[in-house]
């Protein structure tokens, strides 16, 4: 229902998009024992580590191959080597996630080819997977990179298999996802006899745990066995549209059918999720979700109060924007201002008028008369320019404690969800006062006749 | 103009700094960065290196020209505060895409400067090269100085590119930017005998705002402050100090050393970490400026502030010493000097069983060998491993360290506080210094540590029944 346009502007000013080879990188950090590495400048590497370490408040597994000036020009072969056997011989991962960069990818290595070369040569690391993902920074966003990687993940280690597990399920969750959503819809797919597996699994390796050793590697996540056993599984439930591509690759390989779930917060879209689960499983749908169906339900009316026709501002990746524009949506408020990364097929379906593939420039510029905004930590400076509330979702929150246990989806996630917005309107709902309903005196009449209580003196001042 | 490899050279080939003077020639050729190992690699690249020393000065534009991910990946995360403009805070990126590496990127960095001067009119815009755009041959120069004669504003290209080398090279590189297209652009209004710069502190946490005060009551003016909470005309200006402070180490050696150089003004190599050190420096302006001139008076008055303040300082440490003595820290940091801190904490009564010296020079780990003593224990490079174990067997009571190793620590459930660039805190002169120790009582001292170690009762109960089924 929106139309996509383009910025086109020469300048990103205050980017909302972050660069492939991370979105990738983090992909890697849902694999258990696993060396995400970047193949580029060390400052790839060090800019991503420490936009996840602010972010998850967690040490970060992450190496990079070092790349000079000169050995870019001749070529990084014998760069991806070195780094390949430091790493094997220093941490003995179960799996190297290797990522291009711009860097790496305006000189054109090719990196598959050296991957062959090296594993002649070095019969020794064998044992060890090496997933390898083309992710020039100047190609799509975040979002890409995590979408890449996962189809990657499949196409390395997808088998057909003849045993099946009859109660396992793959789930390929989406970037937009916490490690506490993981945990969520975790407990839901269990709820009905089922076993999921993900892929990849950042709740076990990115939930803020305390581990009782220390590793250089990641530490909880899919394990290599489960990733070699994902064609043994029932079914593969992707959720997100950027999980499509991953989920397809993996019913070709393996024949293991596919759902697609473009996203989990609302009371429709959890709906179709645990009918669809009854329905694979067999099973009833467990007292306990029909109980937080009903309190959802109930969240809704309670909210419908506050939250309809304010209008929101969200700067977010495609899926994210999606999950999160599509629920206010049914909330009743309105999607003035909403800018995203990258492209989508779910960006003309959002019920908005414009979605703009731009910066937080351009979402500041149409934010101006929004009742609340969501986006990542980065908003902060519009939000304190603009004077609007400001709820921080995705990656980077920097300046907020637990974004990993942030849960917005399933019936109770979503609740929360609906609470939390409405409680904001509540929060910054305007004093009445005698003077509300007074024609404006010297200034002229406001747009709106004067009879908007969301009206300050300042603004009114400004429609004159 | 001299090509980005002849400048390379040229900052390695720095005769202020001992360390370089040390070695021979073909081993100076190689710089003073290690040679990277992949795989097994840490920190910043050199355009990271030229934007943290850049980016604090504030009413400029920092633009970078490359694709997204050096600049969207990590804008905004620097604790540099200003006094006024805010602008530094912005994110400006030409972000390029596929077809700008094929056809090249000059023309969109041009539309950008030419953007961002009509939307936010800076007085000037530093231009950024990263390596894609260093690889496809975007002159970044040229469109600079095309720019710059165009618009009628200052555009200075910042040649760092991130794979010439390490964040400290970036620092130098930067640093010439400044030499090359900014110092001495501009005058002063008016000039005292009491002008200082102080190079290379960034004002972290609003650091510089501890020492500033103590300063203005001698009257002291810090005519530049290269580049905390710097405007653009305080940096164009900065030739007509008297004196000159450089900080942190030898991050900025070729500024201090070539305005010396070029406009005579003489400088030192000073702290504002510790007391000893604050007085220290405070000593050293003085005796600088009355050298260039300055009534001789200032001598006997920095003094008083000296006695004043060090008093004051010691009294209020003297009140956690009880707390703290003995307790054991372990010390790992980069750019605040090593020694300059393990003094700090030894005034608190501490004991420091380790510190790295990996940036340290020769003459820093002489000092520290005074300091600690013939069996100090300093690691080059300390594996976050050897940390943990050493925290875990508590070694140490207390890691001081970078934002990186925190989670060593407190995975450790051992108390860490940060002492880098990301801190919260300000730590310097002499209140900084109290409020490190009072930080580091507060730390220590914190309830949590109990509650955290503390087994959960059924692991004590179940650990004699796991060992006897294991025996």
């Amino acid at each position: 229902m929106a139309t996509v346009v383009t910025s086109h502007k020469a300048c990103t000013v205050n980017p909302l998009k972050m660069s492939q080879p991370i979105g990738a990188a983090l992909a890697f950090m849902g694999l258990n024992h696993c060396l995400p590495t970047l193949h580029g400048s060390q400052g790839c590497t060090s800019f991503g580590l420490v936009l996840f370490v602010r972010h998850f408040r967690e040490m970060i597994p992450m190496q990079t191959t070092a790349m000079s000036e000169v050995t870019t020009i001749l070529g990084g072969m014998e760069n991806i080597e070195q780094a390949i056997m430091n790493i094997w011989n220093r941490n003995k991962p179960d799996i190297l996630g290797l990522a291009s960069t711009g860097l790496t990818e305006t000189k054109g290595d090719d990196v598959d080819a050296y991957l062959k070369l090296i594993r002649a040569k070095h019969p020794e690391i064998a044992d060890m997977a090496i997933i390898y993902v083309s992710t020039p920074d100047y190609v799509g966003a975040f979002q890409d990179g995590w979408s890449k990687a996962a189809v990657r993940i499949v196409q390395e280690l997808a088998v057909p298999c003849d045993i099946k597990q009859l109660n396992r399920v793959n789930v390929l969750p989406g970037s937009h996802l916490t490690p506490g959503d993981i945990g969520e819809i975790r407990e839901i797919i269990e709820s009905f006899g089922l076993e999921p597996v993900f892929i990849p699994d950042i709740s076990g390796s990115l939930d803020g745990h305390i581990p009782e050793d220390f590793t250089p590697t990641t530490l909880g996540g899919t394990t290599l066995e489960e990733l070699r056993t994902m064609g043994a599984a029932r079914a593969t439930i992707a959720i997100g549209d950027q999980m499509h591509a991953a989920a397809i690759e993996l019913e070709m390989k393996t024949g293991v059918p596919y759902a697609m779930f473009d996203r989990l917060t609302g009371l429709e879209a959890n709906d179709n999720l645990m009918q669809y689960l009854a329905q694979l499983s067999g099973k009833l749908v467990a007292m306990k979700y029909r109980r937080q169906r009903s309190q959802l339900q109930d969240a809704l009316l309670d909210a419908h109060f506050f939250t309809g026709g304010k209008k929101i501002a969200i700067g977010a990746e495609p899926d994210m924007l999606w999950n999160f524009g599509s629920f206010l949506a049914e909330m009743g408020c309105e999607l003035v201002a909403n800018v995203t990364t990258t492209h989508s097929p779910m960006l003309e379906k959002l019920p908005a008028g414009e979605v703009l593939i731009g910066d937080l420039e351009d979402l500041e510029a149409r934010a101006k008369d929004c009742d609340l905004l969501i986006t990542h930590s980065h908003g902060r400076q519009m939000a304190e320019r603009l004077h609007i509330p400001f709820i921080r979702m995705g990656v980077p929150t920097f300046d907020r404690l637990g974004a990993a246990h942030k849960v917005t989806v399933g019936y109770k996630g979503s609740r929360d969800f609906a609470f939390e917005i409405a409680n904001v309107f509540l929060a910054n709902d305007h004093e009445v006062t005698p003077e509300t309903w007074a024609e404006p005196q010297e200034h002229g009449t406001c747009a709106s006749g004067g009879g908007c209580t969301s009206c300050s003196p300042d603004t009114q001042v400004a429609f004159s | 103009m001299a090509s980005l490899s002849e400048k390379v050279q040229d900052v390695f080939n720095e005769p202020g700094c001992d360390k370089n003077q040390a070695k021979g020639e073909k081993e100076r050729k190689k710089g003073c960065t290690k040679q990277l190992t992949p795989g097994a690699a840490a920190g910043g690249c050199a355009f990271d290196g030229a934007k943290i020393a850049l980016q604090p000065i504030t009413d400029v534009a920092h633009l970078v020209h490359g694709p997204i991910a050096c600049e969207g990946n990590g804008w905004d995360n620097r604790g540099a505060k200003s006094s006024d403009s805010l602008l530094y805070r912005t994110g400006f990126t030409t972000d390029i895409n596929e077809l700008d590496v094929v056809y090249g990127g000059e023309k969109r960095l041009y539309k950008s400067i030419r953007e961002i001067l009509d939307k936010y009119d800076p007085p000037a815009i530093f231009v950024y090269q990263t390596c894609v755009t260093a690889l496809i041959g975007d002159d970044i120069e040229a469109v600079c100085k095309a720019a710059t004669a165009k618009f009628g504003k200052p555009i200075i290209p910042v040649n760092a590119p991130g794979f010439v080398g390490s964040k400290n090279l970036g620092n130098k590189l930067a640093g010439e930017a400044l030499l090359e297209h900014v110092i001495g652009t501009e005058e002063p209004e008016f000039t005292t005998p009491y002008d200082i710069n102080i190079i290379g502190e960034y004002n972290l946490a609003g650091e510089l705002w501890q020492v500033k005060p103590l300063l203005d009551e001698l009257g002291i003016r810090i005519l530049s402050c290269i580049s905390g909470d710097a405007k653009y005309k305080e940096v164009a200006y900065s030739h007509r100090a008297k004196a000159a402070m450089m900080v942190c180490s030898k991050a900025m050696i070729n500024v201090a050393r070539k305005m010396e150089e070029r406009y005579g003004i003489p400088f030192f190599e000073g702290s504002f970490y510790g007391i000893g050190d604050m007085s220290e420096s405070l000593r050293q302006i003085a005796k600088l400026l009355v050298q260039q001139g300055a009534p001789e008076d200032l001598l006997s008055r920095t003094e008083k502030i000296i006695f004043r303040e060090e008093t004051r300082a010691w009294e209020q440490i003297n009140h956690y010493r009880k707390r703290l003595d003995g307790k054991k820290v372990l010390l790992i940091t980069g750019g605040v000097k090593s020694w300059s801190v393990v003094s700090a904490l030894q005034e608190g009564g501490m004991e420091v069983v380790g510190t790295s010296v990996k940036k340290s020079t020769a003459e820093d780990k002489e000092k520290i060998k005074e300091l600690m003593g013939e069996d100090a224990h300093m690691f080059d490079d300390m594996r976050p491993r050897d940390m943990y174990a050493m925290l875990k067997e508590s070694r140490a009571d207390i890691m001081l360290s970078g934002g990186r190793s925190q989670f060593v620590a407190l995975k450790a459930k051992m108390p860490w506080l940060d002492i880098n660039q990301e801190r919260h805190h300000a730590y310097a002169g002499y209140v900084g210094m109290v409020e490190l120790v009072k930080q580091i009582d507060q730390t220590l001292s914190h309830p949590v540590w109990e509650q955290v170690r503390r087994p959960a009762p059924w692991e004590a109960a179940e650990q004699p029944a796991i060992e006897a089924k294991a025996a």
